[in-house]
């Protein structure tokens, strides 16, 4: 069969021999993360999941999110209604966690830009 | 009660408020759409045709050449663009330069300012002149003007003045009364001695309110354009027609006040008045009618296409009247080509015949300055540019990229007397939206300025009518 | 009036890595500015992940790899001025520009970065019939109200276009609760990335109809149904080939144009395919001293790509400051074959490397890099699509044998 690999934008084509759902070879990679990614795709196939969550009292009104690592396919639509529910308080760091284990699926929901404190809630605070 | 109810806020509708509020009148304007302007106003040719056209000793003639002279008094008063940039109307062979000799007797006999040049002397001018061309007829008095800001001017006067404006108010049925009219619309009743029933394509549909036969009937006619980018090398500087037709004026190329160049219109007559769809068949129509009068043009920049419909009426004329079984009952209908041109003179016309004879026109005593259009910071001196933001740094805030609107330019249209309800409004205003980008940017930021001043959630913006929300659900 | 030696416009990945880039080289008095009142530029709506393996190594967000770009220049005194919209430049480099903060203000500059990003086709420059009504958005506008404003603009959307913010929507919107019913595209292969034809579309089961079109929009005030046509070689509807989608909004993902008016005003020449300046290896412009990069010279498909080519571009406009810039002889550089581009259109007699892209999608197939009619480069490819920029390198001593103007070729490998 084969595979587009997904893992960087160079998208390479994967071929890869299957016997009885065991994977014999693969080809095509253009580097190792190829074999990483199509017996993934294979065995149990692993997506990124982005989105925005709100943010109150910020410069922005929302705050991109990621999962820290790929989850489980069957899982990004969990992942999701646990973003939704989700509103957070400036000041967000790059990087902060906003949900350990994000819907059981092993990653975390982390914020991928930071949104600084509005300045008339900053003023308040001095 | 009032005076006087304008029943349509398009460019005809404007001049009346302007010129009635003028006199010690009770004036309402209703207006079934979102926006003044926002029929047939907004969506033509844009020009003030010198009167060369229309038949002799019809409404069309009179007033053309009227109006045509009025305008630039009127556009000078109010700060108003008004270009007299002139035009030609281009014949390709014998049978096309005879029908050109005939207008240019008509213009002669109009005293209207004309010279017939040779294909020569029409490519020394515009070199991108077809080929085909063998004769022009120059009209120097022919003038481009934006007829959206001249009707918003116009009723930001009147109500200044103290005429009522209801917009998104549709008059649903209007009742003749012993002393007048009432007026029944989607948002209440208002009572009234004189109406003037100016509803562009639904004016015999309004005038059947009262008069079950209206002795005339208005087919939309959809004319389709093109509008190209501003270009480094415009393609022409002037207005081209070719030799009009049975079917209208043709498919013109017009310059406009803001440097795009407009192809069409067609001139197809549609069942359904509000349809305003783009259709492949009446754009491929352009594109193959403009190479008749012109070469080179760069359809790689066609910025937009649009469409609209003009009122034609069963009559071939304007249909300026008082009906016959309703005193009072005034119409405005039938407002094709040359509408635009003819729109100050039909507002007069229609006061000295009608509106003198059923009520008494007395001037207002300490009529108030005339309000004139936004002056923009792009016709501003560096110094006054930064005066103004230094009261208001607002002025300061580049909003539309390719027009270069700020967002203190855009909050001070919302405020002005004409409410600014709606994104298409705010373009016809100051034009963010129009340019090489179509909103791609500043759409989202206008939407933004325009919820917080007039206070609504930005799902309640609307690009024109009610129901045209631009967003559906916060997530 | 003010003088700064170089002023770059933009403050995006392009803009920030050619300040580091120049700042590196020893330029240390250097202003951007910024129209948007954050750094970052497009990166920071593009929140899907994919963006730096190549610069960081790693796989980061639009907006996280926008903050990286900019902490870059945390240690240095590059000047950045947002909320700043440049209006207008002359031939001798004085910049006009407005800000809330700081009113109309010219700048005179010494040397001048353009990386002002690009702008999307619109409707009207497609023409598509139908209903003028609301709904009908480009796909970066959609995604612009979704991510940073946090509001969806339908519920039921047909996406014109594969281009890679079209199939990046169509999961964006998805994922966001919206039926996203089909996405269209007039060619006959896609315009994205294929991994994004695989994550965006088949993960979510959306369909993806090659060589169709819309021939018609419904709706009275907001998108009721769009229609499909499937068109022929020519690109021309097919008859009777109609599916009609009903649905609430119709996203466009039709084509990037680099946006440089304001250097187009200012004189400098245009390239008819690219869309941006014409430039040589070091990305200056037809005028002196004024650069250009980024999806402002012409449009990328990885921002790792952009980042390096501000590197250049910064690097080249330092060179010229300093007056290290060499202006030897040059030769242009044209495009043929299956070409549709190549970038630079200038080189100079040194080592470069040639960017490009092909019209059509093209299996087993030479690279030729002819002077005159000399060949004096030659590689093989097994594949080459119009969505992926390729590039070749040059050096000084091939360019030395060279006596003719370059022509950069695709054709068949025979």
């Amino acid at each position: 069969m084969e595979l587009t690999c997904i893992t960087c934008p160079k998208g390479c084509t994967l071929t890869i021999e299957l016997k009885e759902g065991k994977i014999l070879s693969i080809q095509g990679n253009g580097c190792p993360r190829g074999i990483q990614y199509a017996e993934n795709e294979i065995l149990h196939p692993v997506r990124m999941v982005t989105s925005t969550i709100q943010v109150i009292h910020g410069i922005h009104d929302r705050c991109p999110v990621m999962t820290s690592k790929p989850v489980a396919k069957e899982k990004i639509f969990e992942v999701m209604k646990e973003i939704h529910s989700l509103k957070v308080e400036a000041p967000v760091f790059v990087r902060d966690v906003f949900i350990h284990d994000v819907a059981q699926s092993g990653a975390d929901l982390i914020a991928t830009r930071s949104v600084q404190l509005e300045s008339s809630f900053s003023n308040e605070k001095k | 009660m009032k005076d006087v109810v304008i029943i349509g806020a398009g460019i005809i509708g404007c001049f009346l408020a302007y010129d009635l509020s003028k006199y010690d009148l009770k004036i309402a304007v209703v207006e079934k759409n979102m926006d003044v302007a926002s029929g047939a106003t907004k969506a033509n040719s844009a020009i003030v045709h010198s009167g060369h056209d229309p038949k002799d000793g019809t409404l069309k003639a009179l007033l053309n050449v009227r109006g045509s002279r009025m305008y630039e008094q009127i556009c000078k008063d109010l700060n108003c663009h008004y270009e007299k940039i002139g035009a030609y109307v281009l014949a390709c062979g014998a049978e096309e330069e005879d029908t050109l000799l005939q207008l240019a007797k008509q213009a002669e006999n109009r005293n209207i300012p004309f010279e017939v040049h040779t294909h020569q002397e029409i490519v020394s001018r515009e070199q991108n002149i077809s080929d085909e061309v063998t004769k022009g007829l120059w009209l120097p008095s022919t003038a481009i003007i934006t007829p959206w800001e001249v009707s918003c001017v116009l009723m930001d006067n009147a109500i200044e003045r103290g005429t009522e404006l209801h917009l998104n108010t549709e008059v649903t049925s209007i009742e003749k009364m012993n002393h007048g009219y009432r007026i029944v619309t989607s948002k209440g009743e208002m009572m009234s001695k004189v109406v003037i029933n100016c509803a562009g394509v639904h004016a015999d549909e309004v005038t059947a309110m009262v008069n079950p036969h209206p002795g005339f009937t208005i087919t939309a006619r959809r004319g389709e354009y093109f509008v190209l980018d501003h270009l480094k090398d415009p393609v022409v500087s002037i207005i081209l027609f070719p030799v009009p037709s049975s079917k209208g004026k043709g498919v013109l190329l017009v310059p406009t006040i803001h440097h795009n160049l407009l192809l069409g219109p067609t001139s197809d007559p549609i069942d359904e008045k509000e349809n305003v769809d783009s259709t492949k068949e009446g754009l491929a129509e352009v594109r193959e009618k403009m190479h008749k009068l012109i070469k080179n043009v760069p359809m790689n920049q066609v910025v937009r296409t649009f469409s609209g419909n003009r009122p034609s009426g069963s009559t071939h004329d304007f249909v300026l009247e008082e009906d016959d079984l309703n005193p009072g009952f005034l119409i405005c209908g039938a407002i094709e080509s040359p509408g635009i041109a003819s729109a100050p003179a039909i507002s007069e016309y229609m006061i000295e015949h009608f509106v003198s004879k059923r009520l008494q026109l007395l001037n207002k005593n300490n009529l108030p300055a005339l309000v004139l259009r936004q002056r923009l910071l792009s016709e501003m001196s560096d110094t006054e540019r930064n005066d103004k933001i230094s009261k208001d740094s607002r002025y300061g805030k580049i909003v539309c990229r390719c027009e270069q609107i700020s967002e203190g330019e855009i909050v001070e249209a919302i405020h002005r007397n004409t409410p600014v309800l709606t994104l298409g409004a705010v373009k016809r205003r100051l034009r963010p939206g129009m340019g090489r980008c179509q909103g791609g940017f500043c759409e989202p930021l206008v939407l933004k300025i325009l919820a917080r001043e007039l206070k609504l959630s930005l799902n309640e913006i609307v690009l024109e009518e009610a129901g045209s929300n631009v967003l559906l659900e916060k997530r | 009036m003010k003088t700064v030696d170089l002023v770059i416009v933009g403050a995006g990945a392009g803009g920030l890595s050619a300040a580091l880039a120049a700042w590196n080289a020893g330029i240390r008095d250097i202003l951007i500015l910024e129209k948007e009142n954050d750094t970052g530029g497009i990166l920071n709506q593009c929140i899907h992940t994919g963006f730096g393996l190549h610069t960081f190594k790693e796989e980061l967000s639009g907006p996280e790899y926008a903050e990286r770009c900019a902490m870059m220049l945390k240690d240095t005194d590059v000047n950045i001025q947002c909320g700043t919209m440049v209006l207008s430049m002359t031939k001798d480099k004085i910049l006009t520009c407005s800000s809330a903060e700081h009113g109309l203000e010219k700048i005179q500059a010494r040397a001048v970065v353009f990386a002002s990003g690009c702008r999307e086709r619109s409707r009207g420059a497609i023409q598509i019939p139908g209903s003028r009504c609301a709904g009908i958005l480009t796909a970066g506008t959609a995604q612009r109200y979704l991510n940073i404003d946090g509001w969806m603009c339908g519920k039921r959307v047909l996406i014109l276009g594969s281009g890679d913010i079209g199939l990046i929507m169509a999961r964006r919107m998805t994922l966001e609760g919206a039926k996203v019913v089909a996405v269209a595209e007039l060619m006959p292969y896609s315009n994205g990335l294929p991994r994004n034809i695989k994550q965006c579309l088949d993960d979510f089961g959306i369909p993806l109809y090659l060589s169709h079109t819309i021939t018609q929009i419904e709706g009275k005030h907001r998108v009721s149904a769009a229609v499909l046509s499937q068109v022929d070689e020519h690109l021309q509807p097919i008859k009777n080939t109609e599916k009609r989608f009903e649905v609430d909004a119709v996203l466009l993902s039709v084509g990037l144009i680099p946006e440089n008016t304001i250097l187009e005003e200012a004189g400098a020449l245009i390239h008819p395919k690219t869309r941006g300046p014409v430039v040589d290896e070091q990305c200056m412009t037809s005028l002196d001293g004024v650069f250009a990069c980024g999806n402002s010279l012409h449009v990328h498909d990885l921002v790792d790509f952009v980042y390096a080519e501000g590197q250049r571009c910064g690097q080249g406009a330092a060179a010229y400051l300093t007056q290290s810039l060499k202006q030897e002889k040059c030769v242009q550089v044209g495009a043929a074959g299956n070409v549709s581009y190549v970038l630079p259109q200038i080189l100079h007699f040194c080592d470069a490397k040639l960017f490009f892209r092909v019209k059509t999608p093209m299996k087993n197939c030479a690279v030729v890099l002819k002077s005159g009619t000399k060949e004096l480069k030659k590689m093989k490819k097994i594949s080459l699509l119009p969505s992926v920029m390729e590039e070749i390198t040059v050096t000084k001593e091939l360019l030395e044998q060279c006596e003719d103007d370059l022509t950069l070729e695709v054709t068949s490998w025979n």
